[in-house]
């Protein structure tokens, strides 16, 4: 690296992620990418949860370790816990998918990272989920993110960060916006 | 265009459809007025000459400025001429119309950005009880029956439409999606007028980051008004209008709006932050700080704590959608293979990938101001320099 350049490293390869965007747009076919998981019910409302292969690039692509996930609902459901809740999960993915971007648009920037911490609220009514009350949704009535972030930058310019980090996210699009479900019983 | 080729004794003629200023006489709303002020339409060897310089243009004014035009410089227009195809030939192109068909060497399409107006493919699913109309349709809200109004899109022309019917008593719900808020004056000046000053109009297609986003970034939310009034999604909650988040499907009759309006907001008050720092510095830098306003900014965008995520449209609120989600152009005609997989066409600062073919008019060609009527001039200069190279032959065809 010359020595003129101001050594911004929050550990994202941006080169990549720009060369990848160039090739893409002359080659929008690899763009196409699929995301997978596997599930298989254990006990009660316990399931254990598998994710390893995905497509893209035009070809079959593995994590570099299989990820599994235990799922289950809280003792006060009269379950075993033994995993974070559905729903949790959901936090889970908005929250890494916001950070991810925010270090991806910092290290573009040239804004040097000290640390994100992110904490989640997402309210809920059950009435919705334990059919008291059908004008009640089951999903999160509203999701409240809030982040502490220490860099190199102005206030404004943080926030440009995680507005633009919205912007961009594949799990925040995911939320806020209908998908259409397909769910079949071979 | 006709202009700096004629300086240049280039022959030629402008072939027009209709009239002199035939969109802005018959696919304009009546209540439209220029979004720029008067000053700022200058055209080669013509200005504004009246004793109104601040004041924007109606429909009528544009019109009676752009045919005085015309007349002025002699511009060799035929009139009623209606261009069916363009393609190539040996000499050049072969231009056909419904009046005869004409062979060129070179050919500048300047029909503009604005031909179509964009209709999401959701709109197939808008019940068949709800009216939609886009707004080359729209004339003033009398044409619209009584009760609710979705407007759909909240850049210049969604926020001046859903002004306008709210204001007639049509109750106004807004989709917001992308949009670039901007005051209309600011620290005492009109904002073009400080874009203008301070260069960032005349800013070059090769010189900013990344063009292809720069060309489809949505029209500023300005309105030209006596009042030079600023018409933001603020001055919109105001009268009564409810905000909504983008229209992101309708499912069953009823229409589903996107939770992310809070961060829309939050992205065009920081974009708009940019740009008041921008102006403030260059005020700085060009001592102009005791001659103008101090600087301010803005409140917030306000957003309700819970926008709605959802409407139904078939239980009568909503009699009415009108589409504001942009304009496209109409290569319909074009018979020459320069268009890329999404529709646009290929070209280098308007300098079109077929030689000899040259492109105007259309958001930031050459120049940030280039869709303006005063970005005509600069990018007419230019690409009239590289045509008349062209034509001596000095110019490599592969050479943009």
């Amino acid at each position: 690296m010359a020595a003129s350049e101001t050594a911004v490293d929050n550990g994202v390869n941006v080169q990549a992620l720009l060369d990848a965007r160039e090739a893409l747009t002359a080659a929008p076919e690899g763009a196409k990418f699929e995301w997978r998981a596997t599930c298989e019910w254990k006990n009660g409302t316990h399931s254990h949860s598998t994710v390893e292969g995905f497509f893209g690039l035009g070809e079959e692509q593995k994590h570099v370790t299989t990820f599994t996930f235990d799922a289950d609902h809280p003792e006060i459901f009269a379950s075993e816990d033994k995993g974070a809740a559905p729903v949790e999960y959901i936090l889970v993915g908005l929250v890494s998918c916001l950070t991810a971007g925010i270090a991806a648009i910092a290290q573009h920037r040239e804004i040097q990272l000290r640390s994100i911490k992110a904490t989640l609220e997402g309210s809920m009514d059950i009435q919705g989920i334990l059919g008291i009350d059908s004008d009640v949704r089951n999903g999160f009535g509203d999701i409240k993110v809030t982040f502490d972030i220490d860099a190199d930058a102005t206030a404004d310019e943080i926030k440009a960060l995680v507005a633009q980090s919205q912007k961009r996210s594949a799990v925040y699009d995911a939320i806020t916006n209908p998908t259409n479900i397909t769910v079949e019983v071979n | 265009m006709s202009r700096c080729l004629a300086e240049r004794s280039i022959d030629h003629v402008v072939l027009e459809r209709g009239e002199v200023a035939n969109t802005w006489k018959t696919e304009r709303w009546a209540s439209l007025r220029l979004l720029t002020p008067n000053w700022q339409s200058r055209l080669p060897g013509f200005g504004y000459q009246g004793d109104d310089p601040d004041g924007y243009r109606t429909m009528p004014e544009v019109i009676a400025f752009i045919d005085r035009y015309a007349k002025v410089i002699s511009a060799p227009v035929r009139a009623h001429t209606t261009v069916t195809s363009v393609s190539r030939s040996d000499a050049g192109y072969l231009v056909a119309t419904d009046r005869g068909d004409w062979h060129a060497r070179t050919v500048v399409l300047a029909t503009g950005a604005c031909n179509i107006a964009r209709v999401p493919a959701l709109a197939e699913a808008v019940p068949s009880a709800v009216t939609t109309l886009t707004p080359v349709q729209y004339r003033n809200p009398d044409q619209l029956e009584e009760g609710g109004v979705l407007v759909v899109g909240a850049s210049a022309t969604g926020t001046q439409l859903a002004d306008e019917i709210h204001r007639s008593g049509r109750p106004v719900t807004l989709a917001v999606g992308e949009h670039i808020r901007a005051p209309r004056v600011y620290r005492g000046r009109d904002l073009e007028w400080w874009m203008d000053a301070a260069g960032v109009l005349d800013e070059r297609y090769d010189e900013v980051d990344d063009i292809v986003r720069a060309r489809k970034v949505p029209s500023l939310q300005l309105t030209g008004s006596s009042e030079r009034a600023t018409l933001d999604l603020n001055a919109l909650t105001g009268i009564g209008v409810k905000l909504v988040g983008r229209l992101a499907g309708i499912n069953e009759g009823k229409a589903q709006f996107s939770g992310s309006l809070r961060n829309l907001c939050a992205l065009s008050d920081l974009k708009m932050g940019r740009l008041l720092d921008t102006i403030d510095e260059w005020a700085t830098d060009n001592g102009l700080d005791g001659e103008v306003e101090a600087p301010h900014r803005l409140p917030p965008t306000e957003v309700e704590e819970s926008p709605p995520l959802g409407m139904d449209l078939t239980s009568g609120e909503i009699r009415t959608i009108v589409w504001a989600t942009g304009f496209r152009p109409d290569y319909s005609w074009l018979d020459v293979p320069v268009l890329d997989r999404k529709g646009q066409l290929r070209h280098d600062g308007g300098v079109v990938e077929s030689p000899g073919m040259y492109l105007m008019g259309i958001q930031f060609l050459r120049r940030r101001k280039s869709a303006l009527i005063d970005g005509a001039g600069d990018d007419a200069r230019d690409l009239s320099d590289h045509l008349a190279s062209y034509l001596d032959g000095q110019v490599a065809t592969t050479d943009h």
